[in-house]
């Protein structure tokens, strides 16, 4: 679903997928350089890596699929 | 939801349950920040009454689809069910299977033709084409200030549980919440809230899916974590510890599982009755698939919706019955949570007790470090901000075309419609506030006013589905059923209230608990308000068929699909969700 300009829902949605993302990659892997004192329950699973790792991932193939030049792009075509 | 009542009418600050970094705050600061922009970037699009109170008509089914979940799963659905999950096991299920799933289906396939090919612009406004003015004026109020009551409430218990969680205040939690909703739905009407739903339908997954994965790895999987809730429960004397992980087994008997209710009512009160009232007649829902751009985006939304809530549980319910198996206090003891009235009270809050409510961000603090603990959190702000922006929009739209267009000007051209709109999303909201304070200082109001809503969804059902599948049903009959339902239903509340043994009439056991006497009550409503319907039908005089065309089953010529590839075909993918769901009852059962 496109608005008034050429913005799609889903590059929101990749958007707020790929700044969560990485922010909480970020936040993991500097877990892994200096180890919390406080750890919560499963720590050595680093879930902050490889959540924020898919998260980002995710958002950044949004971003890109539904970014406004290939919206433009595609409207031209059509 | 009698337990997250009760914990938000506490005003006592408890120790906070989770601390937040930097970067949560970056997380949760941003959130905010998108909401706003959107509603900033979709204020050129809604200048018509299309645009601001149906979002254009042209949304796709995904967008309709995802948005009509989101509407409905605000943060306190998701706290409160986890909390109704540890309470009453895997029997909390029902609401999300066949108290959800059914009802979807048959929204998509049975009743949207009738809404979409009518055009109306809201649930009262089939009534008026149906039944005439009578019926839609008593669902327009009803539903209109129900909507904006419930709406304060939500934000009231929002705030509560953010302080409990997160030591926030109250003021700070519910004013800047209520203002971002009022800002983005103002600026964009549906089409910006239909835009922030499904954003944060992606928010919430992203915040609560991690859950549940991290706690079956802890347990040792489905078959340990039933191991362990058996051990558990067994440990601490419960009855039918047993019960706590089967869906359908300990349903024979009132007396066999948690929840005091046997299959009848689940099936008949909850599927049949309650989850068809909500999910087919209340308009907080109904808005979003009213939105989409053709009847078979219309149908197919709905199936969509009921795919992605079949496995709601799973982040919601699982995450209870972790809490059952897995949650000990610092000394290595078995942490077990109680009512919220107990948790709350002086004693309880020495004894540094936990409510049922509290299990969500319980295992949310169990495995989420800083910047999963802050999209966890976003994720229940998210929640609250979507169920709030589908109440006020709805109320917005039902204000707009129901009442002030059909009682107070009926002359209002499209423009003043437009005016009107964005000032009764502001007004919606202030409203709300002072409900949210109301409530703040008198509590016992919550109760009844979340019950007073659960009174006009069932009858309503009841007149709507009469009145799109039997033509003879007459606007008299429309009007004096929904009436006779509605009063009704409140008459057996009120019954209970007075004389509490009362409950073995209305719920047919005296062991019922609160959910066992919606289920009842809600049937016996919806009965009454056929019944009333039919006998009042058949002495007066019916509409002529020409007038009741687009409006009733055999008079309204519905668009055939059947050069439709199969795999575009709505009534394809409503049988391919319906064997799922067939499959989760026989797996669960």
């Amino acid at each position: 679903m496109k608005s008034g300009g050429s913005l799609s829902i889903w590059f929101f949605i990749g958007l707020s997928l790929l700044v969560n993302g990485a922010l909480i990659l970020g936040r993991g892997i500097y877990e892994l350089i200096a180890p919390p004192e406080n750890r919560v329950v499963l720590y050595e699973l680093h879930a902050n890596v490889w959540w924020g790792g898919i998260l980002f991932v995710v958002g950044v193939v949004y971003t890109w699929h539904f970014s406004p030049a290939r919206e433009r792009a595609r409207m031209s075509n059509s | 939801m009698k337990t997250t009542l009760l914990i938000v009418t506490s005003l006592i600050a408890p120790p906070r349950l989770v601390h937040l970094s930097i970067v949560d705050l970056v997380i949760i600061v941003f959130y905010f920040a998108l909401v706003l922009a959107i509603g900033l970037y979709l204020k050129e699009r809604a200048n018509t009454g299309e645009d601001f109170f149906m979002a254009g008509r042209e949304m796709t089914a995904w967008v309709a689809g995802l948005a009509f979940l989101s509407a409905n799963l605000g943060s306190l659905e998701l706290m409160g069910w986890a909390g109704n999950a540890y309470k009453y096991g895997i029997l909390a299920a029902h609401w999300y299977w066949i108290g959800a799933i059914p009802a979807m289906l048959f929204l998509a396939l049975v009743m949207m033709p009738f809404y979409h090919i009518c055009k109306t612009h809201s649930v009262p406004g089939y009534l008026k084409l149906r039944f005439g003015p009578g019926a839609q004026a008593l669902s327009s109020i009803s539903f209109a200030l129900m909507t904006v009551l419930m709406s304060g409430i939500n934000m009231y218990a929002m705030a509560v549980v953010m302080k409990v969680v997160l030591g926030w205040d109250l003021n700070f939690s519910i004013l800047v919440s209520s203002i971002t909703v009022a800002i983005y739905v103002t600026l964009g009407g549906l089409r910006s809230a239909i835009f922030n739903e499904v954003l944060q339908f992606f928010l919430i997954w992203a915040g609560a899916l991690l859950i549940p994965i991290m706690g079956l790895i802890e347990a040792g999987g489905w078959s340990g974590l039933q191991a362990k809730i058996l051990q558990n429960l067994t440990e601490l004397n419960v009855p039918n510890p047993g019960s706590y992980t089967h869906l359908w087994s300990t349903l024979g008997k009132f007396s066999d599982n948690p929840m005091g209710i046997n299959w009848a009512g689940i099936v008949f009160g909850l599927g049949a009755v309650i989850s068809m009232g909500y999910w087919t007649t209340d308009f907080l829902v109904i808005q979003r698939v009213l939105a989409a751009k053709d009847l078979r985006s219309a149908e197919l939304a709905p199936i969509i919706g009921a795919a992605f809530k079949m496995m709601v549980p799973f982040i919601v319910i699982l995450p209870g019955l972790l809490g059952l198996a897995l949650l000990r206090d610092p000394q290595g003891h078995l942490l077990r949570l109680v009512p919220a009235d107990v948790a709350w009270s002086p004693d309880g809050q020495a004894q540094g007790l936990h409510g049922y409510d509290e299990v969500l961000p319980l295992m949310l603090a169990r495995y989420c470090g800083p910047g999963l603990l802050g999209l966890g959190i976003t994720a229940l702000v998210a929640g609250f901000m979507s169920g709030m922006a589908g109440n006020v929009s709805a109320f917005t739209t039902v204000w707009t075309y129901d009442i002030y267009g059909a009682l107070i000007n009926k002359n209002a051209s499209d423009q003043s419609k437009v005016k009107m709109g964005r000032w009764v999303t502001v007004i919606g909201v202030i409203v709300s506030i002072g409900t949210a304070y109301l409530v703040m200082h008198a509590q016992s109001i919550m109760d009844y006013v979340q019950s007073l809503f659960s009174f006009f969804i069932a009858p309503l059902f009841g007149t709507v589905i009469l009145g799109m599948l039997w033509k003879r049903a007459t606007p008299a009959g429309g009007f004096w059923g929904l009436l006779a339902g509605t009063l009704s239903s409140v008459g057996m509340y009120a019954w209970v209230k007075v004389d509490p043994t009362a409950v073995r009439y209305v719920a047919l056991s005296s062991q019922a608990q609160d959910q066992a006497q919606n289920m009842f009550r809600a049937l016996w409503c919806w009965l009454i308000c056929l019944l009333v319907t039919v006998v009042v039908s058949l002495v007066t005089q019916p509409k002529p068929d020409a007038e009741l065309t687009g409006l009733v089953y055999g008079l309204t010529p519905i668009p055939n699909t059947g050069n439709v590839p199969l795999l575009q075909r709505p009534v394809f993918w409503g049988a391919v969700v319906a064997i799922v769901f067939v499959i989760l009852q026989i797996i669960f059962w």
